[in-house]
């Protein structure tokens, strides 16, 4: 075999593999990618049902209903607008009314979102940064420390953003 | 005072590590050799200081002494000591601290083992890792000083994160460190022998043991981190996909690419640059690794309090070094002198191989846990890329990636035979082949790929089984057919060839334990004490639910007993949801039964006021294998790693040649 028949070979598989690769990456993007949008989003925008997203938004308070068989309502609010959510399973330990989710699951026709996964804050002085952002946007949230740490900076308290978006499956 | 005499230790280290990154530029320019003994001993001093701010932080926090920030961020006097002294870690401050504790440790390990390495890549490498740690070390002392005071003391401290009061955190970081930090050594290896423009199978068999110890470490690191997440996050999930485990996925992936180069240059004398530029790659992932989970662009269990200017640091680090090293890379490369080219069809073939899926795998992963950031920075648009992103991306490239490791293994340096490797692979085929089909045909109706993936594991397990009996037959007129000659054969065969086998079979075993996951089930129910939950073969009643109080926290604990399918007690499971009131947090903590490599798994949900409880129950058939094959897989290099060729250092090489074997030059 000669020096340039074996070199052809390599770039050939160097190549092929690459493309597969990149084809692959292709693939997936197209198809496996969720966005997240907040209440206001979903109410502006129309977002065709059965779209799979993350919904991101503060749990209203006296919202949560526990039906039979470990399924939860609660509404999600970014207090301009409001999605309610339904969800069958054990909630995240730190899901709280009134504090910070995100929720990931498909809009039905009638408006209410089936979650399949619910993340919650995972320490109490930490709120989800997507949320935090999309309440900034609707200029309710004021900062009170560090950029993306929203919560208020005690001089002792740690501002630990632990345990972020883990999902719930 | 043993605070400030420890922030004093890490200033000192400071500027030792300067020293040792000046010194080998200095003895290259004036030509004197005593010089270059320098960076040996400022290693040494480096590493000798940085223990003593460690055992200074360590001290802080044994002894709960709230003066000190750090402790008064992270710690408890009523938290039990073993969280005292891993909680030294489970902040960015002194998580920090123990990554350069590591890395002036790896530098200490370079200046001592004096045998192995020519000077003159030793003095070089010690050098570039002078640089590192001096970065790294600034890095501490001008935005994380873990050493800052508060005045007042307050009497008590904040407590640790209750997610991180586990052992796990004891075992995870450390390892998982030694790992990620180990990649630098070859890392300054590499930039060493562009520095020098000189690369040969010296250099390959100098850097091979700090790459395969980096490697087991990061094995196990992974493995244990994995396992950590799998009990305490209490979904019962192995994997998330989760960009920081994504961040310690990609080195490994690029350093298991870099160990199977190294061997092809070491055995060939090819590959030389690619390898160059592995070394340099796999530590550029450790620190992109480092930047993602240490600078709160990603948030995490890993992240935390976030500060931007340490962001901002850390992405300058990033650049220095990456960029840094790549311009050398593309500067000094084409001095490097090239090996030839050799036939596809060849062990080294098919190493190249493996080298395009694992880059090209990493590839995959790296630009499904970039994209979201970069997406938001451009458009601001967020995006979740998920599990489904790299189950279709990864899994796909790391299926042909397995189907060629025994392929590989049969095929013969320089020139090898297809026809001859499928021949001595036949029988490893045909039995996975019988083996996948037989579980396809006893769990019909569920899903296709766990049989699939079941096959492909004991075809990897059989195959490096294989692997050792042919190499034990022999080859040619040595071929033996008598079975207590291949036994003793087999046993004097080299510790690498064992350590190989015994690797790829790990490998086997995580497949078998990943494709099995395909038949998990999981239950879910609101229970009252007497009430049962089936899930897959088994069913858990729930005895009671009763408090109990731990050191720094309260628990309600939901005892069950597991039954399987004809009625018999197989086990008792506890489950319960502990408060800790230093930091008004709950953490459900999950129960597990083991039943051989099988798990029952149950986790709490809320307890009603009626005494119902809802509970959700895993059946997770063949889970531990997962994180037994890592552990394998880690053994088969520890294993490799004490095989003669590794000990036997250059000097004895050139034995009864030239004394000083740096001057001879392998070429």
């Amino acid at each position: 075999m000669t020096r340039k028949s074996r070199r052809l070979i390599l770039i050939a598989a160097c190549g092929s593999v690459l493309a597969l690769a990149v084809g692959l990456i292709l693939f997936a993007m197209s198809g496996s990618i969720v966005f997240f949008r907040s209440p206001s989003d979903i109410a502006q925008q129309g977002i065709a049902p059965g779209t799979r997203l993350r919904l991101g938004g503060l749990v209203k308070d006296g919202s949560l209903k526990r039906g039979p068989g470990q399924t939860v309502d609660f509404t999600v609010t970014d207090t301009n607008a409001t999605v309610e959510v339904q969800y069958k399973g054990l909630l995240p330990d730190l899901f709280r009314e009134g504090q910070g989710v995100v929720a990931e699951g498909t809009l039905e026709p009638g408006g209410l979102f089936r979650a399949d996964t619910v993340l919650a804050k995972h320490d109490e002085s930490y709120m989800p940064r997507e949320v935090a952002d999309a309440l900034k946007a609707q200029g309710r949230w004021q900062e009170g420390g560090a950029k993306g740490g929203p919560s208020p900076k005690p001089a002792t308290a740690s501002a630990e953003k632990t345990l972020g978006p883990r999902s719930e499956r | 005072m043993i605070v400030e005499t420890g922030h004093f230790a890490l200033a000192l280290a400071l500027a030792i590590s300067l020293v040792q990154a000046v010194m080998p530029v200095w003895a290259a320019r004036s030509g004197d050799p005593a010089l270059r003994q320098t960076a040996s001993q400022a290693a040494l001093g480096a590493f000798a200081c940085v223990l003593f701010a460690f055992a200074a932080l360590t001290y802080a926090h044994a002894t709960s002494d709230f003066s000190v920030q750090n402790v008064v961020e992270n710690s408890h006097t009523q938290k039990p000591l073993i969280y005292k002294l891993s909680g030294v870690w489970g902040n960015h401050e002194g998580s920090m601290l123990l990554w350069v504790l590591i890395l002036t440790l790896f530098g200490a390990c370079v200046a001592v083992a004096r045998n192995s390495v020519p000077p003159r890549l030793r003095a070089n490498t010690l050098g570039v890792q002078g640089l590192i740690t001096f970065v790294f070390v600034l890095f501490i002392i001008t935005t994380s000083n873990p050493f800052s005071r508060v005045i007042p003391a307050p009497l008590e401290g904040n407590d640790l994160n209750p997610l991180l009061q586990d052992p796990g955190l004891a075992i995870h970081p450390p390892l998982l460190y030694v790992g990620y930090v180990g990649f630098s050594i070859s890392f300054a290896f590499a930039v060493a022998a562009l520095i020098d423009g000189r690369i040969d199978a010296v250099w390959a068999r100098a850097v091979r043991p700090w790459t395969l110890t980096a490697w087991c470490f990061l094995t196990l690191g992974i493995a244990m981190g994995s396992y950590w997440a799998y009990y305490e996050l209490g979904w019962g999930g192995w994997w998330f996909w989760d960009p920081v485990e994504n961040a310690s996925l990609m080195p490994w992936i690029a350093g298991t690419a870099l160990l199977h180069s190294t061997v092809v240059m070491e055995k060939r004398d090819a590959l030389k640059v690619w390898t160059v530029l592995l070394a340099i790659l796999t530590f550029s992932l450790s620190l992109i690794g480092t930047f993602l989970v240490r600078s709160g662009v990603i948030t995490s269990v890993h992240s935390f309090a976030t500060d931007p200017t340490r962001g901002i640091f850390i992405l300058a680090i990033l650049i220095l070094f990456i960029g840094g090293s790549l311009t050398l890379f593309a500067w000094r490369a084409p001095l490097l002198r090239q090996g030839g080219l050799f036939a596809p069809i060849s062990r080294e073939g098919s190493l190249v191989l493996n080298n395009l899926f694992l880059v090209a795998g990493c590839a995959t992963v790296l630009v499904g846990t970039l994209y979201p950031l970069l997406l938001e920075m451009l458009t601001g648009e967020k995006i979740t890329v998920g599990p489904p992103f790299f189950n279709s991306t990864f899994v796909p490239l790391a299926i042909p990636l397995l189907l060629i490791v025994p392929f590989g293994q049969a095929l013969a340096w320089k020139r090898g035979d297809v026809l001859a490797a499928a021949q001595r692979l036949f029988a490893a085929l045909a039995v996975a082949l019988v083996i996948g089909l037989g579980v396809l045909a006893l769990t019909w109706g569920g899903p296709m790929m766990a049989p699939v993936g079941i096959g492909l594991g004991a075809y990897l397990l059989i195959g490096s089984a294989l692997e050792i009996v042919s190499r034990a037959r022999g080859y040619g007129a040595s071929r033996t057919r008598s079975l207590g000659q291949i036994g003793r054969r087999a046993f004097g065969l080299p510790r690498s060839a064992w350590g190989t086998s015994l690797a790829h079979a790990g490998v086997g075993v995580v497949v078998i334990g990943i494709a099995a996951q395909g038949w998990a089930t999981e239950g879910l129910a609101t229970l009252k004490p007497g009430q049962t939950l089936t899930t897959g073969p088994y069913t858990a009643t729930l005895e009671r639910v009763a408090p109990r109080t731990g050191p720094n926290y309260e628990e309600a604990a939901a005892y069950l007993t597991v039954r399987n399918r004809s009625g018999d007690e197989v086990g008792q499971v506890e489950t319960g949801k502990r408060f800790y009131p230093s930091r008004k947090m709950a953490v459900t903590e999950s129960g597990l039964l083991t039943i051989g490599a099988s798990q029952v798994y149950a986790s709490l949900g809320e307890i009603g006021q009626d005494g119902s409880v809802g509970l959700r129950l895993y059946y997770k058939p063949l889970v531990l294998m997962i994180w037994l094959g890592a552990v394998v897989m880690a053994l088969g290099g520890g294993l490799s790693l004490t095989d003669r060729r590794m000990r036997v250092g250059v000097p004895a090489k050139a034995r009864g040649r030239a004394l000083p074997a740096a001057t001879v030059p392998a070429e």
